[in-house]
């Protein structure tokens, strides 16, 4: 590259483009401009292409602004100038019919995308998805991966090519759960189970939030999705956290819930598979009523336990 | 005794929020001060602050506008400061728990407090002299909506020093604003202020329409309205449409709060997504509240400075009344992240672009008013032409995140941020200003220095584009909205760039007080004696510059559409009536002073759980209702002799105008 650039620096013309590309690279980097899965890249070339038919409009209103200004300014004379015309059937026609033209085949485009790129709809592959449960605490996430038998806050792995299937809850008030370079965000609420479908198709380690605004500790609720080259780095992974020794249990859980700020990655082995159905039940008051199984029963049992979730930390600093 | 109040509420720890108090005050006392000293509390209290002559109560709604601007931009640029400290790792001067009240303060006071008023101000000054009416329907009920408004911003500006706002961001979302989450007064003050703005808007709302449907000059058909007054009319139909609902909304947020109900909770069968529809039902409309009006401002400004009719008015009412309509039917775009299924998203992704259509026709009509003109650059075109470049952005931004699949990135990120600056500030605050300039020599007679005027324009125009473009790629860059604090390298430059933009923004401000003081000083020289400074189009340039109580002294009898230049042409203009009737005006009261007061103290009281002072507050405002429902002396006449002194005065001013020119 570098001896590219000497032997061309006379005669190319745009060389200066090329030595500015780094710059304009690493300009995009790490957003949703440089997609490293396909839902991500299928809604990078989805803002590209809505912009571009837009355009269409908006760049020729804004040179007519630009010329029509300069042309019948009031020292052009020569102009034309027609101070009561004020109507046009034909420019009317044209001024409604263009836009709704346009309007019209981005609809056609939205219709579509918006099913196609439908948080909700699994991906298509043959490989066997990854469940993640996801929950929004006062300001952490925790990873639950049901199958697995492991958990993990603000650390989130799993192998590239491979669906990931997330099932999103808050225990705290409204978060969005946001990984900009793998896809779009859906919002974690409380009593709620939303869901989202990503894949990352390039190993590598991104930068997941909380896209919505969740109070004091909301600017250091970041978590670090790792995107594994092979399912045996990824296995590793889970060994990792298997073997980490603390277990998530309820009393486990509680401890976690009490607010904090700015939690580095913690792991896990899951002491509780019901933990992210008792979340979810917390929330809906009546339910345990309904308790028939001996399953619903223990599931009733351990919601009540976790009803005691503390709100504030133990000593607010007062503020 | 003073229920949850104590003095630990005044944050005597935080030197920002005291040297901010220290200053406001000190500005207070040296305003209360020149007052005493120059002996102006009577002509204050019996000319301006009882008054319900709809030119003094619009231009003292617009005072309030721009001290409320002055507040938020404070805040801005406080968040931008911040931002660019803190960066990779550094915290920068504001902790989260001063921050996050900040940029809630920010929106609403620049929503609430600062657009919302301008534009208010500006129908009450413009909208009864265009249909050639001598006040509103309802003139005390005007003088009520306005200390209303006082009323509720006084409680946000007291917030500062007294307790603190909410740490929500301005849409208040539960679970977040409920007790569990938010146990302080802050959420308190930004209910009742909105509560009680809310209700005041409402009344204007409906004097308004009640105005222009009973109050039209003779002759003047619905369709032949001028188009300001037209896209009021379609924004005060938004208004009673929409307001109950945020007046609905927050009642139950405040009974959840209050008395423990459990509307919007996460608990006990709550649901706060009800309150994110019913919010935005209220939030989408609102926009188009804010920015129709604006639409008109231009549409006036565009067809007088071209000196042609507007092209297409009929077409631009039906625009606006389309999208007045569809407004009312977008709400869910503000979250299609909140898990709707792939039909409902897209049928809200789609009638949110199809809004496109009516405002893209509104663009060219103003084109095509253009077209075949003679456009004089004076500082109102200037808004104007930055406005359709500028807006015409916005809007394909806007267009952009209204597609499901790119709304997914693009919520709640810097981008979202730059497409609402970049059609609230290119759309409704440059069209406010442009109309302040267009109406300011109506209002008092002289206009604005015009070269101040244009350098405020620059500094806005190009700040806007330094602030507010940088957010449209940190958004790209997968920066959030409301952080307050980042570690990201690649980000830096672009917070650098935007700061940079709100100091150009500082200066355009700057040089608009500036403007103004330039602009009262030499008054004398930036004279206008004609009443008609730009050679208008409508019936408020037929009447003298600043206009007599009355308006009006013959109601004047339309038969176009820009009717004052018909009657110019026709030569009947300025006509002088054989006799003069005499005129049946509102005596000015103090009633609305009243009740806004008590409703102040009602507020306060409800937020710090002061219930004495509550009752207090009730008691008075039924009995200043009552006061005033029971008092006869509320109207006089104005005799022929003093019309015809008054208007024989305008007469021979206008007469020397024009043999000097």
């Amino acid at each position: 590259m570098n001896l590219m650039m000497k032997r061309d620096r006379h005669c190319h013309p745009f060389r200066w483009l090329l030595a500015l590309a780094p710059v304009l690279l690493a300009g995009c980097q790490g957003g949703i401009l440089d997609p490293k899965g396909q839902v991500a890249a299928d809604e990078k070339s989805l803002i590209i292409t809505a912009t571009l038919l837009m355009l269409l409009v908006v760049v020729p209103v804004i040179v007519m602004t630009l010329v029509f200004a300069w042309k019948y300014r009031a020292s052009n004379t020569k102009a034309v100038y027609t101070p009561k015309w004020a109507h046009s059937n034909k420019i009317e026609a044209v001024v409604w019919i263009v836009p709704i033209i346009i309007v019209c085949c981005l609809a056609v485009v939205a219709w579509r995308t918006t099913h196609k790129l439908d948080p909700y709809r699994p991906l298509d592959s043959d490989k066997p998805p990854v469940n993640v449960q996801v929950v929004a605490m006062n300001w952490k996430w925790l990873f639950i991966y049901p199958d697995l038998g492991i958990a993990s806050v603000n650390e989130l792995a799993f192998p590239k090519d491979t669906p990931v299937n997330f099932h999103i809850t808050s225990d705290a008030a409204m978060n969005s759960f946001f990984i900009p370079q793998l896809g779009g965000q859906i919002y974690a609420m409380a009593g709620m189970d939303t869901q989202l479908h990503l894949i990352a198709n390039e190993a590598g380690t991104y930068h997941g939030m909380s896209a919505n605004y969740s109070g004091g500790g909301f600017s250091g609720m970041k978590f670090n999705a790792i995107a594994t080259n092979t399912p045996e780095e990824f296995q590793a992974w889970v060994a990792k956290v298997r073997a980490s020794g603390s277990k998530l249990d309820a009393q486990g859980y509680l401890a976690l819930a009490v607010p904090s700020e700015n939690n580095p990655a913690a792991y896990y082995a899951l002491g509780e598979p019901l933990l992210f159905q008792a979340v979810l039940h917390k929330y809906m008051a009546g339910r345990q009523s309904l308790a028939a199984s001996a399953e619903d029963i223990r599931l009733a049992e351990l919601t009540r336990v976790l009803c005691q979730t503390p709100l504030q930390p133990a000593a607010a600093p007062k503020e | 005794m003073f229920g949850k109040l104590t003095l630990d509420a005044i944050p005597f720890h935080e030197p920002i929020v005291m040297g901010a108090l220290g200053g406001a005050g000190l500005i207070g006392l040296l305003v209360l001060a020149a007052i005493t000293k120059y002996r102006k509390w009577g002509y204050l209290w019996t000319e301006w602050l009882t008054s319900v002559d709809h030119k003094r109560i619009g231009v003292m709604y617009i005072a309030v506008a721009l001290v409320m601007l002055l507040r938020g931009f404070a805040d801005a640029l406080m968040m931008r400061t911040q931002l660019a400290m803190a960066t990779d790792g550094a915290m920068g001067v504001f902790p989260p728990s001063h921050y996050d009240q900040v940029f809630t303060a920010h929106g609403v006071i620049m929503i609430i407090f600062m657009a919302m008023p301008f534009m208010t101000g500006l129908m009450n000054i413009v909208v009864p002299q265009q249909i050639g009416a001598r006040d509103v329907a309802f003139p005390f009920l005007n003088s009520l909506s306005f200390y209303l408004l006082v009323a509720a911003a006084a409680l946000v500006n007291l917030s500062l020093g007294v307790g603190n706002f909410a740490r929500t961001g301005w849409v208040a979302y539960p679970p977040l604003a409920e007790l569990a989450f938010s146990p302080d007064v802050g959420v308190d003050y930004y209910t009742w202020a909105l509560q009680i703005s809310g209700i005041g808007t409402t009344l204007t709302a409906v004097n308004f329409l009640v105005t222009v449907l009973r109050m039209r000059a003779p002759g003047m058909k619905l369709m032949q309205m001028p188009i300001f007054t037209w896209t009021c009319t379609w924004a005060n139909v938004l208004i009673v449409a929409s307001f109950p609902i945020l007046t609905g909304a927050l009642a139950m947020l405040s009974l959840d709060r209050y008395l423990d109900f459990h509307f919007f909770t996460a608990e006990a069968g709550g649901n706060a997504m009800m309150y994110l529809n019913l919010f935005w039902a209220w939030g989408h409309p609102e926009v188009y509240i804010l920015v129709l009006p604006a639409f008109g401002i231009f549409s006036e400004v565009v067809s007088t400075f071209t000196g042609k009719r507007l092209f297409g008015h009929t077409s631009m009412i039906i625009a606006s009344g389309v999208i007045s309509v569809l407004g009312f039917m977008v709400w869910l775009h503000h979250f299609f992240t909140m898990g709707s299924g792939a039909n409902v998203n897209a049928f809200f992704g789609i009638a949110t672009m199809v809004i496109s259509v009516p405002t893209g026709v509104k663009l060219f009509n103003w084109l095509f008013t253009i077209f075949r003109g003679r456009l004089r650059f004076e500082v109102p075109i200037l808004w104007t032409l930055g406005f359709m470049v500028t807006f015409t952005i916005g809007g394909m931004t806007g267009v952009l995140m209204a597609v499901p699949g790119a709304d997914f990135v693009l919520h709640n990120s810097l981008f979202l941020i730059a497409h609402f600056h970049n059609t609230i500030i290119g759309g409704a605050v440059f069209g406010y200003l442009a109309g302040f300039t267009y109406w300011f020599p109506k209002v008092f007679g002289f206009r604005l220095e015009p070269k101040l005027g244009k350098a405020a324009f620059w500094f806005w125009q190009i700040g806007f584009y330094f602030a507010f473009m940088p957010l449209y790629i940190l958004g790209f860059l997968g920066m959030t909205r409301r952080l307050n604090h980042t570690n990201n390298p690649a980000w830096d430059i672009w917070l650098y760039v935007a700061l940079f933009g709100a100091l150009l923004i500082a200066c355009g401000i700057g040089c608009q007080l500036l403007q103004l003081g330039v602009s009262i000083w030499q008054r004398k020289k930036l004279v206008d004696q004609t009443g008609d400074p730009w050679n208008g189009h409508t019936l408020e340039w037929s009447i003298p510059s600043p206009p007599p109580s009355y308006n009006f002294a013959v109601l004047p009898q339309v038969q176009d559409i820009d009717a004052f230049t018909d009657m110019k042409e026709k030569g009947t203009a300025y006509a002088k009536p054989a006799s003069y009737a005499p005129i049946h005006m509102p005596r000015n009261t103090a009633a609305g002073v009243w009740i806004g007061g008590f409703t102040l103290a009602l507020g306060f009281a409800l937020i710090w759980h002061i219930w004495w002072l509550a009752i207090v507050g009730l008691v008075g405002i039924v009995g200043s209702m009552l006061a005033r429902a029971y008092d006869d002396d509320r109207d006089f006449y104005i005799q022929p002799a003093e019309i015809e002194a008054t208007e024989r005065a305008a007469a021979e001013r206008r007469a020397l105008a024009a043999t000097s020119a």
